[in-house]
């Protein structure tokens, strides 16, 4: 699993280019990490410290969505909403 | 929350405040509730939740009547929003067999696990799918009893480990796996069969694409339609949630091997149209 | 002279299986599934004929098994349907007919027996669980035709199957019988069926043994509130639905004899011969089975010295009458095993003359 975002097409160093975004239903999430092997630019992280309410490590979103639903897709507790964004963002990082 | 500022992560709390589409919601309209208490990591409610994307996309919905077989899946058969009869373990075919000749404009799909598809219900879904009838009955294989606990099914693959099989299915003592879906191909009855997994986003996109053609087949009363779904159960196979889409690949779908094994309405000279009546 | 207009006859002379067959579809029956076993394959051949000329559907099932989950399909899509086999392949339902109970499904289902040893099987229920079924036991193809009718009835009325208990000797009589259509009132609704149109309303129906409530926010079924629902309209059921019991010269009688289903007629030809000998004997009839007519069998039986039970097994309804006597009269068991060599039920015990010695030994024993 991927620690840290993912090289998509960029600005600079600093920054990455954006189109998607998701809304993570933290409270939903049963810690099971198949979103985290499912996104294709690995911008999906599980927490390491940080747990729900039900006491499991859930997802945190980095820069460089792309809106793809992969994580919808594959999420078995049915945590996230996905978005496009009419023109991508950039969006900083590091 | 000290967490999140070092690492520059996106708030994912709430909407996006640029401008922005919704692409996916939670749940597909038809799943009625966020929480079931399925294990994390189950493959289950992905295949559920392709079954009922593909209903709706299809505009079925006003007609489907699910019966529901007896396994961990049948935590879905009490909220969604399709109607549903829920039937004893093996025994949803025959079920689904009355509710299709008393109704034939509905449109009647199983969802049933290996363990009563094809251990209780061997003799069900085969006379079933050998009389033709215009019913889509979906497995969703993992290789165990999963509700049970984890015991050996009549899919599960040589060398698995189960409650029943602890040293790994051996075919000398337990037997070899039945390969259901091949089997079915083999009737004359069956005019769609398919074999799918849902351990990748890709595969639960190709998984969606064949329960749609099922749904097709039966509207167009072409004849009985199977698509089986690998699933993961991390808990049945005694593997961490994260490793369970590589086992998955590894172990039962080197066995049960994907793809489409008959397609009438692809064959036929005389095909109807796939467009749904 | 004019010679009179007559209108056609109504009766018709008729196999048992078939008046029973015709009965079914005049109760509106349009699904029947079944598997050949003996004596309950004509029905399933009538079926598979008449049925499709009514509109109807008729499966011939790769096994009993499939039968009933068939029936419970179309049961559920609330069309009148019905099921049957013979004792063995009833045990091989068993399972489904319990669930079936639970669901609150209406479905007929036929036990065309082999003797009379599957008393408890139907009374009992052969299935798990806490269930019921009302349980009608005709005397003769006749009443069969109006059984099977009122089974229907009962089914719609009380969304719980309701079985019929017959045997060889109904199957394979045959009578003389108008199959006329026996009117109950209007039907009752049937909203609760499945049609796939409530799908997509936020309130899709549902039809499960494991309830009936859909999930809202985490709480998914509760079989301890199902099946305690369940067990107060199995109550209901059992305390509205009227018992019937047939009775002949119990008033005077010393002796009464109590049988069910087809032996009932040749224990009342055994009853009249005695009566006209002058042996103070009277004959008492349960229809249905369940409920068990208690009440109705005490009285009859309050002023007699003792009760003569005779059915053709090793002893089951003589427990219920023993129940419903409560130790005020005598019970005795003058039935037992008798059948031919296949196990078809075809009693050689059936005999006037045999009965009317068994009977005339508990007349003897009791004077």
């Amino acid at each position: 699993m991927t620690d840290g975002p993912a090289q998509g097409a960029s600005h600079g160093p600093d920054s990455v280019l954006t189109r998607g975004t998701v809304v993570i239903d933290v409270d939903a999430c049963k810690g099971c990490d198949l979103c985290i092997g499912a996104c294709p630019p690995g911008v999906l992280v599980m927490t390491t410290h940080e747990v729900n309410a039900r006491g499991y490590r859930f997802p945190l979103l980095l820069g460089g969505c792309t809106g793809c639903r992969a994580c919808s897709q594959i999420c078995p507790d049915f945590v996230f909403q996905v978005y496009k964004y009419e023109i991508p963002i950039q969006v900083p990082v590091g | 929350m000290k967490e999140r500022e070092t690492r520059r992560v996106i708030p994912t709390d709430a909407p996006p405040t640029a401008p922005a589409r919704l692409v996916e919601d939670f749940t597909p309209d038809l799943i009625d509730v966020g929480a079931h208490h399925l294990c994390p990591g189950c493959g289950e409610p992905i295949a559920i939740r392709s079954v009922m994307e593909a209903v709706a996309e299809l505009d079925l919905v006003r007609r489907t009547i699910a019966v529901f077989g007896i396994g961990c899946y049948t935590a879905f058969s009490n909220n969604l929003d399709v109607e549903v009869l829920q039937a004893l373990h093996g025994r949803a075919p025959s079920v689904a067999t009355g509710v299709k000749r008393a109704r034939p404009d509905a449109i009647v799909i199983t969802v049933q696990g290996d363990g009563d598809m094809v251990s209780e219900g061997l003799q069900e879904v085969l006379h079933t799918a050998a009389r033709g009838e215009n019913v889509t009955c979906i497995m969703l294989n993992n290789g165990v009893f999963g509700e049970t606990g984890g015991h050996m099914t009549a899919t599960t693959v040589l060398g698995q480990r189960t409650k029943t099989s602890l040293e790994g299915r051996d075919a000398v003592t337990h037997g070899r796996p039945i390969l259901l879906a091949d089997l079915v191909a083999r009737l004359d009855g069956a005019a769609f069969v398919a074999r799918c997994a849902v351990n990748s986003a890709g595969n639960v996109a190709r998984t969606k694409k064949v329960i749609l053609r099922a749904l097709q087949t039966q509207a167009s009363g072409a004849g009985f339609s199977l698509v089986e779904i690998l699933t993961m159960c991390p808990t049945g196979w005694f593997v961490e949630t994260a490793e369970a889409p590589d086992y998955l690949a590894d172990s039962l779908a080197t066995v049960h091997t994907g793809g489409v094994l008959k397609d009438f309405l692809a064959t036929s000279p005389t095909s109807p149209s796939t467009t749904v009546p | 002279m004019s010679i009179p207009v007559r209108t056609a006859p109504a009766r018709r002379l008729l196999q048992g299986s078939e008046a029973i067959a015709e009965a079914m579809i005049a109760a509106g029956c349009r699904f029947f599934a079944g598997y050949p076993m003996t004596p309950f394959t004509e029905v399933l051949e009538h079926m598979a004929r008449r049925l499709p000329e009514v509109g109807g559907v008729c499966m011939n099932a790769e096994s009993e098994l499939e039968a009933v989950g068939m029936a419970w399909g179309a049961a559920a899509t609330g069309t009148p349907a019905a099921t049957g086999s013979t004792g063995q392949g009833l045990s091989l339902m068993q399972e489904s007919l319990a669930e079936i109970t639970l669901a609150r499904l209406p479905l007929v289902v036929l036990n065309m027996a082999r003797a009379q040893g599957d008393y408890w099987q139907a009374t009992r229920g052969g299935g798990h669980g806490d269930y019921r079924h009302i349980v009608l036991a005709p005397i003769d193809v006749a009443e069969a035709v109006e059984l099977v009718q009122l089974a229907f009835h009962l089914t719609a009325t009380w969304r719980n199957p309701v079985l019929v208990f017959g045997d060889y000797y109904l199957a394979h009589t045959a009578r003389s019988v108008d199959i006329k259509s026996m009117h109950f009132g209007p039907p009752p609704a049937t909203d609760w069926a499945l049609t796939g149109e409530t799908g997509g309303t936020g309130q899709a129906k549902l039809v499960s043994f494991l309830g009936s409530a859909k999930q809202r926010d985490d709480v998914g079924y509760d079989l301890a509130v199902h099946y305690a629902a369940c067990a107060q309209h199995t109550a209901r059921m059992l305390g509205e639905v009227t018992p019937m019991l047939d009775t002949g010269m119990t008033q005077d009688a010393e002796v009464v004899v109590v049988a069910f289903g087809t032996p009932g007629s040749y224990v009342r030809a055994a009853v009249r011969s005695l009566r006209d000998e002058g042996v103070r004997v009277g004959w008492a009839r349960p229809v249905t089975l369940v409920p068990f007519p208690s009440s109705a069998l005490a009285g009859a039986l309050q002023g007699a010295k003792a009760v003569a039970v005779y059915e053709n097994n090793t002893g089951q309804m003589v427990d219920d009458v023993r129940l419903a006597v409560l130790g005020a009269v005598p019970v005795e068991f003058i039935g037992g095993v008798s059948l031919d060599s296949s196990g078809f039920g075809i009693a050689p015990d059936l005999d006037v003359a045999v009965l009317r010695r068994r009977i005339l030994e508990v007349v003897d024993r009791h004077r």
